[in-house]
């Protein structure tokens, strides 16, 4: 975002234009995206790599905004017991990718960012990323909690929703977080029925004729015959 | 600049335009009959075997999107190329009407895309006006096309169980998988209240049935085509063994423009403009085949007018565009709180479901006619982009493992545990039914547009009737007693008459059919009950455009046994020097 950008995006009126800027522009695009999700070998056609090669070469968040963006999507993922945090799982590359991929995102992004600032500003005349891990955190109890926050900042907790979602669904869907969540399909396997423990678990069991209709594993590899 | 029309190779006994299941099993039963054929496909060529093109066992990061449908109305890793919105290839609509068409240019079609439900029509699905006075007979009964449906089940694959139901013929199965949990759990509580579940009828390999396929290896994704080959898809199961003969000679990129004909009005071949030069080409044959989907093949039929056929082709009646009709479908989705905090486990399974609920009511007995099956989905699958979407919808309304409530939303640890106990405990149900044809619903082209090849644009005008809001209600009052039933909690707000109870606008269930439908009498059909043209002898149109109705069940089976049928007719007919 150059200087004139920001300057148009600004819509604050009696806040200080200065204080906004002289935290989130200054430092330059900067190679935000350097290998996040570079395109893999994943099937495309020839129409479909040129978009993604186009979306790759484009850049839409300042380094200021990745910033701030990085800092939210660790507090709502953060590291734990079981996984590192979302920014380890590159999460902030992959809404800068969404966000080209799917321009609807832009302006309640980009809108939702300057809320935060502005209201960073007002609380603790600081941008939110200058402001301290616990003012931080002071601002975000705001606008995490949709159904107990206040009229006024509804518009934050709409930005705060969305990057929710975009924040788990881009961990969740990375190695890390999908091994976080223990899925463990996606791989050649022998389908044959639910666990025993399981089944007991919720009082189920196959029926002696599900038994006996369901595919036999050791069948799998023989060739089907019928009488007629 | 000089516009010139090349001819593509040898006079062909048959040309088919399109490569989907009407056309790719015309393929088949032509080429291994010995007759030459040329088979136009608008897409590239497509195998999912093939590195480049595969999206089998990829995971969500490989996409920088992580799979999102973006490009592809599916998502990233489904195989279909295309979608409801192609650039450069628009249709319009008339009337404040609405009709959404699904497209899928690439070798096989709309096949590489479906969920694998392979179900026969049964008696009554072709005899609805005996029992309900409600649209028209087909020509044609079960006992006709049951041969063939028997030929393909065993050609082809398809697992299932016999159950004797009358109107949802058994045929000759695979074994079926074993259900997964939330199925189990669905088939006790519909069992409960009196709605039967039965095992899924897939067109998938339990079992290999012959050595050039291989066996189901459990991955869930079907939709992605398979690399194996052990699911059905044209490309794979038909256009590959058409080729192997060496009498098919496939040209892809082929986007065919209109049915040439003679003076006397019979058809002597297509012509396309091949999308890699842009440049004009003729395909001359002794029998042209349409397959291009019963859209585009009626829309091929309307742009082919001559003197000898001023309405467009085989268009005598006036009936080609008439008589369009989608599935209906409805859907909603549910919570399972006993289902949080799973034990994980590979539950992958089948692309697609284990059980199903088939159509168990009588309509005498409620106030719209024709029925609905129902789908269901749930389990452990692959995250992908939209996991975790709206957990502040979710995680407000259930204790926590502390047995406390907190509120919705938040951030941080506890947050991000939420994601893993929610996982797996949702399940979702879906509604397909069957419409009534109206002659009122209908194609036509566009006076005013063309697509980028200028070739003219279909219009769409499409309203349901009572008819089908009436049956999508009963959808939704019976997936609330389902979920109520397996204690589960229904998510959203229940579409109420307002939104005509969440039915979908025609097209989204990608079943249409019937714009050239089978007739005995030539002034309200256009084809009589082989596929062949009533106008023009040696024109048949073998995809869903055939179809008088649709029956609740999807179309594929069906489009694939009257292409079987039909193919074998021509072959008797170019024997007995008919066409």
């Amino acid at each position: 975002m150059n200087r004139r950008d920001s300057l148009k995006a600004l819509a604050v009126g009696t806040v200080s234009v200065g204080t906004i800027l002289a935290t989130s522009c200054d430092k330059k695009d900067s190679k935000n995206t350097a290998d996040s999700g570079k395109s893999g070998v994943y099937g495309r056609t020839a129409e479909e790599k040129l978009i993604d090669e186009k979306l790759m070469s484009e850049t839409f968040f300042s380094a200021a905004e990745l910033s701030t963006i990085t800092i939210l999507a660790d507090i709502i993922i953060p590291r734990d017991e079981h996984s590192g945090s979302a920014s380890e799982a590159k999460v902030p590359e992959f809404i800068e990718f969404i966000v080209k991929d799917q321009p609807r995102y832009q302006l309640p992004m980009r809108g939702g960012l300057k809320w935060l600032d502005i209201k960073s500003l007002k609380l603790f005349k600081k941008s939110f990323a200058e402001a301290g891990k616990e003012q931080q955190i002071e601002l975000v109890e705001l606008i995490a909690f949709p159904e107990k926050a206040a009229p006024e900042n509804s518009a934050g907790v709409s930005f705060f929703n969305t990057m929710r979602n975009l924040t788990a669904t881009g961990f969740f869907t990375s190695k890390e977080g999908i091994s976080d969540m223990a899925y463990k399909g996606n791989q050649p396997n022998e389908w044959n029925g639910v666990p025993d423990k399981v089944l007991k678990q919720y009082g189920l069991e196959y029926d002696q004729k599900t038994l006996d209709q369901c595919l036999k594993p050791e069948d799998r590899g023989k060739i089907m015959t019928w009488d007629s | 600049m000089a516009i010139e029309i090349k001819t593509k190779g040898e006079l062909y006994d048959v040309c088919i335009v399109g490569s989907g299941a009407g056309g790719g099993m015309a393929a088949k039963i032509l080429t291994e009959a010995g007759l030459k054929v040329a088979l136009l496909e608008a897409g590239p060529d497509y195998d999912p075997a093939n590195p480049e093109q595969q999206t089998q066992l990829k995971w969500p990061y490989e996409s920088p999107r992580r799979g999102a449908g973006t490009n592809r109305a599916f998502g990233d890793f489904d195989a279909a190329y295309g979608g409801w919105e192609i650039e450069g290839e628009p249709y319009t609509r008339k009337n404040g009407t609405q009709f959404d068409w699904f497209r899928s240019r690439m070798l096989g079609g709309r096949t590489n895309h479906w969920g694998r439900i392979s179900l026969r029509f049964g008696p009554k699905d072709f005899k609805r006006r005996d029992f309900d006075g409600l649209g028209d007979n087909w020509p044609i009964g079960y006992d006709d096309v049951k041969p063939y449906y028997d030929r393909i089940d065993k050609m082809i694959g398809v697992f299932g169980t016999k159950e004797g139901i009358y109107n949802e013929p058994d045929g000759y199965f695979l074994p079926p998988p074993k259900p997964r949990l939330h199925e189990l759990m669905i088939k006790k509580a519909a069992t409960n209240i009196g709605i039967p579940v039965i095992p899924a009828r897939l067109s998938i390999l339990t079992r290999p049935i012959n050595k050039d396929r291989g066996s189901c290896f459990f991955c869930n994704q079907c939709n992605r085509g398979c690399s194996v080959h052990a699911d059905f898809s044209s490309s794979t199961c038909l256009v590959k063994p058409a080729r192997k003969t060496g009498n098919a000679d496939v040209y892809v990129n082929a986007m065919a423009r209109e049915v040439l004909t003679d003076k006397e009005g019979k058809a002597t071949g297509v012509s396309y403009v091949d999308k890699t030069d842009m440049q004009e080409y003729q395909v001359n044959a002794k029998v042209v085949v349409l397959a291009a989907s019963a859209c585009e093949s009626a829309r091929l039929l309307l742009n082919s007018k001559s003197s000898a056929h001023p309405n467009g082709l085989a268009n005598s009646s006036g009936m080609v565009g008439k008589y369009l009709h989608d599935s209906t479908g409805a859907s909603r989705g549910a919570f399972i709180p006993q289902l949080m905090d799973r034990e994980r486990y590979n539950e992958d399974g089948v692309g697609g479901l284990h059980l199903y609920i088939p159509w168990w009511l009588d309509n005498k007995k409620l106030d719209f006619a024709r029925g609905y099956h129902i789908e269901f989905w749930g389990g452990l699958g692959m995250p992908s982009y939209g996991f975790g979407f709206g957990m502040e919808n979710t995680n407000g309304k259930y204790p926590g493992k502390d047995g406390k409530m907190k509120a919705a939303g938040g951030y941080g640890a506890s947050l991000k545990d939420d994601y893993r106990r929610y996982y797996g405990s949702t399940v979702g149900f879906a509604g397909r039914g069957e419409s009534i044809p109206r002659v009122e619903n209908y194609c036509e082209i566009d006076p005013g547009v063309v697509d980028k090849y200028g070739i003219p644009v279909l219009r769409f005008n499409y309203n349901w009737t009572d008819q089908e809001v009436k049956q999508a209600k009963h959808m939704q009052d019976t997936f609330e007693e389902l979920i109520h039933s397996m204690g589960g909690i229904a998510s959203g707000e229940k579409p109420g008459e307002d939104r005509k109870y969440g039915l979908e606008a025609p097209g989204r269930i990608i079943h249409e059919v019937g714009t050239t439908r089978m007739g005995n009498d030539r002034n309200t059909s256009v084809l009589n009950k082989y596929n062949q043209a009533h106008d023009v002898k040696n024109l048949f149109v073998v995809d869903g455009g055939a179809f008088v109705s649709q029956a609740d069940k999807n179309p594929t089976w069906t489009i694939l046994a009257l292409s079987m049928r039909a193919s074998e007719y021509i072959i008797d007919q170019l024997k007995k020097q008919n066409i």
